[in-house]
């Protein structure tokens, strides 16, 4: 029993049927139907349900913290620290000027980050500190603007800054992680994925307009 | 922690599930069932499945950088398909062409074909058109076509992943032989779509 379960753990194609399997049972998993308006408790906790239910800033911040991970644990450990530094500043500019932006601009974070994260293209510090900046900051303004006209205020505001810190360091904790080469090929795919999503909201927005 | 205690913690893990039973708390409505539709609109239909099912199977018999190449160009080609589809852009035997992507991906594995990368990507990305242009043309009313799109790009994604993996039989000399057979079902399967897409 112990040689087959040896074996078994040594096996990288059984790994791989391991992975597909779970897949499997996500895909299968039917759907919880509930629906989330307001938590009731209190503006922070609406800030942390704001963005893990907007996926308009949540797959652009998964994008964000996957293209972290790839780049290793120096450029993780710098967006830990520049994005929700960067989404504050930009959610307190949103706070005061309340100005609304169009959502849609959104895409433009699917489609660069998502093809940056397929491409695994080696950048610089300099290049990539200037994109996490303004990618902070944008999403970080339309955070702000919309907290303004749900008066949800500073409060909410730090509950999605505090939600983006510990989703990044959760996601490129782990990218940084993955040693095997073929893992690091399946967060390239993932981030193909998010420009497809980037590609297909592009085409929400012009059917929009 | 050793060996055993992962597996027997990945079993519970598994095995809760499998168990679990979905809450039908409130009628769909909205952007749940806007993902989860996407995420069931490329598994419904088994034309679908057998193509994209056979791209991770060719992927897998070439080798890298195919591999990995074809699941990623795929999404993005097929996305731009999309597109067309949800702006309402017509294009001619999208069902021919989807029967058609099995018959021929299916002869690709049947026939262990190598033809150059190029080629290779050139051909998916031709396919992956049409399937995203049925993906994008039929959204339900009233749900979220972002989470739409997330869920049929996610579950392409996944086929893909599921045909890698059975593809890496190819390793053995009688796993080269199944994937063969494999290949000659898919075409099999996509000859019986493409007939019914003509009759």
């Amino acid at each position: 029993m112990g040689g087959i379960l040896l074996r078994f753990k040594d096996c990288f194609s059984i790994r791989i049927f391991g992975i597909i399997g779970g897949f499997i049972l996500f895909l299968r998993a039917a759907p919880a139907h509930a629906h989330l308006v307001t938590t009731g408790l209190g503006p922070v906790y609406d800030g942390i349900s704001h963005l893990a239910l907007t996926p308009e800033d949540l797959v652009p911040t998964l994008a964000v913290a996957l293209l972290a991970g790839l780049g290793g644990a120096r450029y993780g450990r710098m967006t830990l620290f520049a994005v929700p530094a960067a989404w504050l500043i930009g959610g307190l500019a949103g706070l005061v000027l309340t100005t609304a932006v169009n959502p849609y601009l959104t895409t433009v974070s699917f489609l660069v980050l998502g093809g940056l994260v397929a491409a695994d293209l080696d950048l610089s510090p300099r290049v990539m500190i200037t994109l996490i900046s303004i990618f902070g900051l944008f999403h970080g303004y339309l955070n702000g603007s919309v907290m303004a006209q749900a008066n949800l205020g500073f409060l909410g505001l730090v509950g999605i800054t505090a939600t983006v810190f510990v989703m990044i360091a959760l996601v490129a904790g782990f990218v940084v992680s993955l040693k095997a080469k073929w893992m690091r090929i399946a967060v390239r795919v993932a981030g193909s994925w998010i420009a497809a999503m980037g590609i297909l909201l592009l085409g929400w927005a012009v059917k929009g307009g | 922690m050793d060996s055993k205690k992962r597996l027997i913690i990945s079993l519970i893990l598994l095995l809760t599930l499998i168990v679990a039973t979905p809450a039908l708390a409130h009628i769909e409505r909205g952007e749940a069932a806007g993902f989860f539709t996407g995420l069931s609109h490329p598994v419904s239909g088994l034309d679908h499945v057998l193509a994209m099912v056979a791209v991770g199977l060719w992927g897998a018999q070439l080798g890298a950088p195919a591999m990995w190449l074809l699941p990623v160009i795929f999404p993005m080609v097929m996305a731009l398909g999309g597109v067309l589809g949800l702006l309402g852009i017509p294009l001619p035997f999208v069902e021919v062409a989807i029967a058609l992507s099995a018959v021929l991906l299916g002869i690709m594995v049947m026939s262990e074909a190598r033809p150059p990368i190029a080629v290779a990507a050139i051909l998916v990305g031709f396919f992956a058109v049409f399937h995203g242009h049925a993906h994008g043309t039929e959204l339900p009313v009233g749900q979220s076509g972002l989470l739409y799109s997330m869920g049929f790009v996610m579950a392409t994604g996944c086929l893909h992943g599921i045909g890698i993996a059975i593809g890496l039989i190819h390793r053995w000399p009688a796993g080269k032989i199944a994937l063969r057979i494999a290949g000659a079902g898919v075409a099999l399967g996509g000859a019986f779509f493409l007939w019914g897409a003509f009759y």
